[in-house]
């Protein structure tokens, strides 16, 4: 593991997502409330292509935890990566913690 | 193969083609069909919704697909003048000869003119095809009253059109009451109090002698036969039909006393191999002016063309519940061989007649005028669907009236719908199939008890009938409103906690966003806010499909100063954003990232300018014209209003986009009545149409109230707005809301201007406390570096977001293609 520091977690509004940029990479991260749990998944939205993720509406679709994109809409599962409506669409997850109040992700 | 002619593709001239095609006669018959007007058959009976804003294509009956199928043709404008019968042959206008095996008049009625002198003059109408109600509508702007000849149910049904035009009307009536074939002295006398007091001038025992004319032809008044004229510029003939038998007469065939084709109870003339049906017909010795009777011929013709079932026509129920002006008139069974029940209230001016067998007793038939309630099950005594009861007396009074009926009550055989005779038992397996009928698709009469049924019979095969917003509340967006409402519910996670389950989703968050920002006009981002909004309402701008930001500042009824022009030019380029004007009259400026919106807002306040809005559910622009100030047409400063409006009502939160207009003259350069609220300058004041709709599903505005002066247009607006916003669906425009609110526009008035809800202060003083303590989003979150903080890129980078990319078109920017991006990279 190669934790890379982002940002205290005091900076994250509950149940709503920033973007954190590593090189190329464009990491969505959540705050989950009242889980006290953060989460992290690719920004890019494999729809339209914009980098848009962190943007989305935090929710739920039955048991599984979602985000669904600002643009088109489809919902994916924030644990797995997986599109709920399009299951054949998967978008990479990232390990994401709170360490000593600073948020951190393996990219 | 034989070949089939229908003179007339009216309503029960479809019916027979559709009839056909549902017995698979194209096998057997060429079908060749004769369309008189330019138009194929269209619902006639509900033609006056024209002037409700429904339009010509929304009234037609024809699946267009009609015209492709094989063995199907229909000869649109271009009717039947002639028929051979030796020959076996129809000639059209257009000189089409056809040969037929069997020929079906279908040709319907024409409208009876009174011979009186001036009847043809310029502003004379009838009320019968579309091309007429258009050609009404074109005259009457610039008219000031009109006159309907005729106080029968088409003469009111007419008398309301020429109201929604803003006429002031009149309906003149020779028989001493109105729709004096439908209902008796009592009912009349109601009928005629209600429509007064909506002001249209009501004349009985009234004979027209003569139309007035001026020196260029066209109408200036009428004349009668006792009592001073009358001063009017538009004159509407609906003084009775005749049938139209020209064709019939043309080739001999046996006509009725008093017109009409006379046929058989199989619907033949005295030709074996001529039909008539519908209104044309005289059969079992009258004529029938409904459409359900036609409709009936219609299927006894198709049965007997492919050969099957030996059906009659011995007569036909003409029970019938309909709202002329706004007001319930039913009529049904027979009125004639019983005991009568009369209920009378003076005072609520109702009306409500029972004719009772004594034997039994048994329901006959009844009249029920200024409130109908009940009519579905009195009408299914009458039928004897259900059984009367014994103290059948006292539901003539419409508090006891049985107060709906259940569809356990009724038998499968019942009959729902008599326009396309459906009965219980066919609805009932149409549910079961997954399958349709017609039933409700005419009249539309019995739709409430087609809806009844339906949900009994899911019920009953378990499916649930859900409304629900979504998986997390099994409310409607109304029940939450009114759940957040009474509940005094100040939070997302509260009212999830008490009504709801699991987290929430992108459904209900911003629905429930909004109502609390409807309810407490609080800024919408802070705290647990924050969470709930869509990506517009967050970073208060429109994001744009490459993940950047558009932004609108407002512009009060499309005026701008030539300082504010140049500030939002310098902000653009400065910027280097992609500009372009709006339909609302307003300026967009198109990609900004996230962290330019807080300095390019600094730059447009302190020009003065404020948030337009554009990425709210909210109020968007009040369009207008520059009115009496500067146009030579203008009535009144259509500008000004356009900015009161749009200075009171921005901000405001509701269940979808809202556009409003003002109109300075009925020119209508603002385009009014394609808006949500749309205002239109009269000589007088103003007249206020509502629930217009541009875009994906157009519908021209419906009239709520006319020559309104400045503060009860405003006061109305505010009750509308507030009614709508409490009582929408989640992202229903006033358009689609309005087409389902019951009882439709008089119900809409009666909630906005006469209190029938009583909740009119209730609604006044929601909208004094938005206007009260609205503050712009934008200097709101300007001063304050908490709210400026979400502003950012990335988290943990002030790089700028590396996946946009522009190109230049035309010169400005514009987002780059995938090509474009790689071929950078």
């Amino acid at each position: 593991m190669a934790w890379k520091d982002v940002c205290p977690v005091a900076l994250l509004t509950p149940n709503r997502g920033v973007a954190a940029l590593f090189g190329e990479q464009q990491v969505a991260i959540f705050y989950v409330d009242p889980d006290d749990e953060v989460v992290a998944i690719d920004n890019i939205d494999p729809f339209s292509g914009a980098a848009v993720l962190s943007r989305g509406i935090v929710g739920s679709v039955g048991d599984a935890l979602t985000v669904a994109s600002p643009v088109f809409k489809q919902r994916f599962d924030l644990r797995t990566g997986v599109c709920v409506d399009e299951p054949d669409v998967r978008i990479a997850t990232f390990p994401a913690r709170v360490h000593e109040g600073r948020v951190q992700v393996d990219v | 193969m034989a070949t089939l002619v229908i003179a007339g593709h009216g309503m029960v001239g479809h019916k027979l083609v559709e009839e056909l095609l549902d017995r698979g006669a194209p096998g057997e018959w060429e079908i060749v069909v004769f369309c008189e007007e330019r138009r194929m058959a269209y619902d006639r009976v509900h033609l006056s919704s024209f002037f409700e804003g429904v339009s010509a294509d929304e009234l037609s009956l024809v699946d267009p697909a009609l015209l492709e199928v094989p063995g199907v043709r229909v000869h649109v404008g271009d009717p039947a003048i002639r028929i051979d019968r030796e020959a076996h042959t129809v000639t059209s206008a257009m000189g089409r000869t056809v040969r037929y095996d069997a020929l079906v008049l279908a040709t319907g009625s024409t409208p009876f003119v009174p011979p009186i002198p001036g009847n043809d003059a310029e502003g004379c109408f009838v009320y019968r095809t579309i091309d007429d109600l258009e050609a009404i509508a074109d005259f009457a702007v610039g008219c000031r009253s009109g006159a309907v000849v005729g106080g029968g149910l088409l003469g009111l049904e007419a008398a309301n059109a020429l109201r929604s035009l803003g006429l002031e009307t009149h309906v003149v009536e020779f028989a001493p009451r109105l729709m004096p074939m439908q209902v008796d002295d009592g009912g009349g006398t109601v009928l005629r109090r209600r429509i007064e007091d909506l002001g249209v001038h009501v004349h009985t025992g009234c004979q027209t002698t003569e139309v007035a004319r001026g020196d260029r032809g066209q109408v200036t008044g009428m004349c009668f036969a006792e009592g001073d004229p009358l001063e009017v510029d538009l004159v509407v003939f609906s003084a009775g039909i005749r049938p139209r038998d020209d064709l019939a007469r043309g080739c001999d065939l046996a006509v009725g006393e008093r017109g009409g084709v006379l046929v058989d109870e199989r619907c033949r003339t005295s030709d074996p191999d001529i039909y008539a049906i519908g209104e044309c017909a005289v059969a079992a010795g009258r004529t029938w002016g409904l459409v359900a009777p036609g409709y009936q011929m219609a299927r006894l013709v198709a049965d007997q063309l492919i050969g099957a079932v030996d059906t009659t026509f011995t007569g036909a129920d003409m029970s019938t519940k309909l709202k002329l002006l706004g007001i319930d008139v039913a009529s049904f069974g027979t009125l004639e061989g019983g005991e009568e029940v009369t209920y009378v209230d003076p005072i609520g001016d109702v009306y409500r007649k029972l004719v009772v067998d004594r034997e039994g007793p048994r329901l006959l038939g009844g009249i029920l005028v200024g409130d109908a309630a009940g009519y579905d099950a009195l009408l299914s005594m009458a039928r004897g669907d259900l059984p009367t009861p014994a103290d059948v007396a006292a539901l003539a009074a419409p508090s006891s009236a049985p107060v709906a009926v259940g569809a356990d009550q009724l038998g499968d055989s019942a009959l729902i719908c008599s326009c396309n005779s459906v009965t219980k038992g066919e609805i009932c397996a149409a549910v079961c199939d997954g399958t349709t009928t017609k039933a409700g698709s005419t009249c539309g009469g019995c739709k409430q008890l087609v809806a009844t049924i339906t949900k009994a019979q899911l019920r009953a095969l378990g499916k649930v009938v859900s409304d629900a917003i979504c998986e997390h509340f099994d409310f409607t967006r109304q029940q939450l409103f009114d759940l957040v409402r009474f509940e005094r519910i100040e939070s997302f996670a509260e009212l999830l906690a008490l009504h709801g389950k699991g987290r929430g989703c992108e459904v209900c968050k911003p629905a429930v966003a909004s109502m609390l920002a409807t309810l407490t006009n609080r800024y919408i981002l802070d705290g647990e806010d924050a969470s709930l909004q869509d990506t517009n309402d967050h970073f208060l701008a429109n994001l744009q499909k490459d993940g950047t930001y558009s932004v609108v500042p407002r512009v009060p009824g499309g005026e701008i100063t030539p300082a504010q022009l140049i500030a939002i030019g310098e902000v653009a380029g400065e910027f280097g954003l992609y500009t372009k004007i709006t339909g609302g009259q307003r300026i967009d400026l198109f990609g900004a990232r996230v962290e330019q919106l807080p300095l390019i807002w600094e730059r447009l306040i302190a020009a003065g300018m404020e948030s337009g809005h554009a990425y709210g559910k909210a109020l968007r622009t009040v369009k207008s014209c520059v009115g009496l100030t500067w146009c030579r047409y203008g009535v009144q400063d259509s500008t000004t209003m356009a900015i009161t409006l749009e200075e009171r009502y921005r901000g405001l939160r509701s269940p979808h986009k809202l556009k409003m207009a003002v109109s300075g003259c009925t020119r209508e350069c603002a385009e009014a009545q394609g808006k949500d609220v749309g205002v239109i300058a009269t000589e007088k004041g103003w007249n206020l149409f509502v629930a217009g709709n541009g875009g994906m599903r157009p519908r021209h505005a419906t009239l709520l109230a006319s020559d309104l002066d400045d503060e009860t247009l405003i006061r109305a607006i505010d009750r509308f707005l507030m009614f709508y916003v409490r009582t929408a669906d989640r992202l229903e425009r006033t358009s689609v809301w309005f087409e389902k609110l019951e009882g439709g526009i008089d119900y809409l008035r009666e909630v906005v201007f006469e209190d029938s809800l009583g909740i009119g202060a209730d609604l006044d003083e929601a909208m004094e406390r938005h206007v009260a303590t609205y503050e712009c989003e934008w200097k709101a979150t300007l001063e304050s570096p908490e709210r400026l903080a979400r502003f950012r890129s990335f988290v943990n980078s002030d790089d700028p977001d590396p996946t946009v990319v522009f190109v230049k078109e035309r010169g400005q920017i514009r987002p780059a293609r995938a090509d474009e991006k790689a071929a950078i990279r």
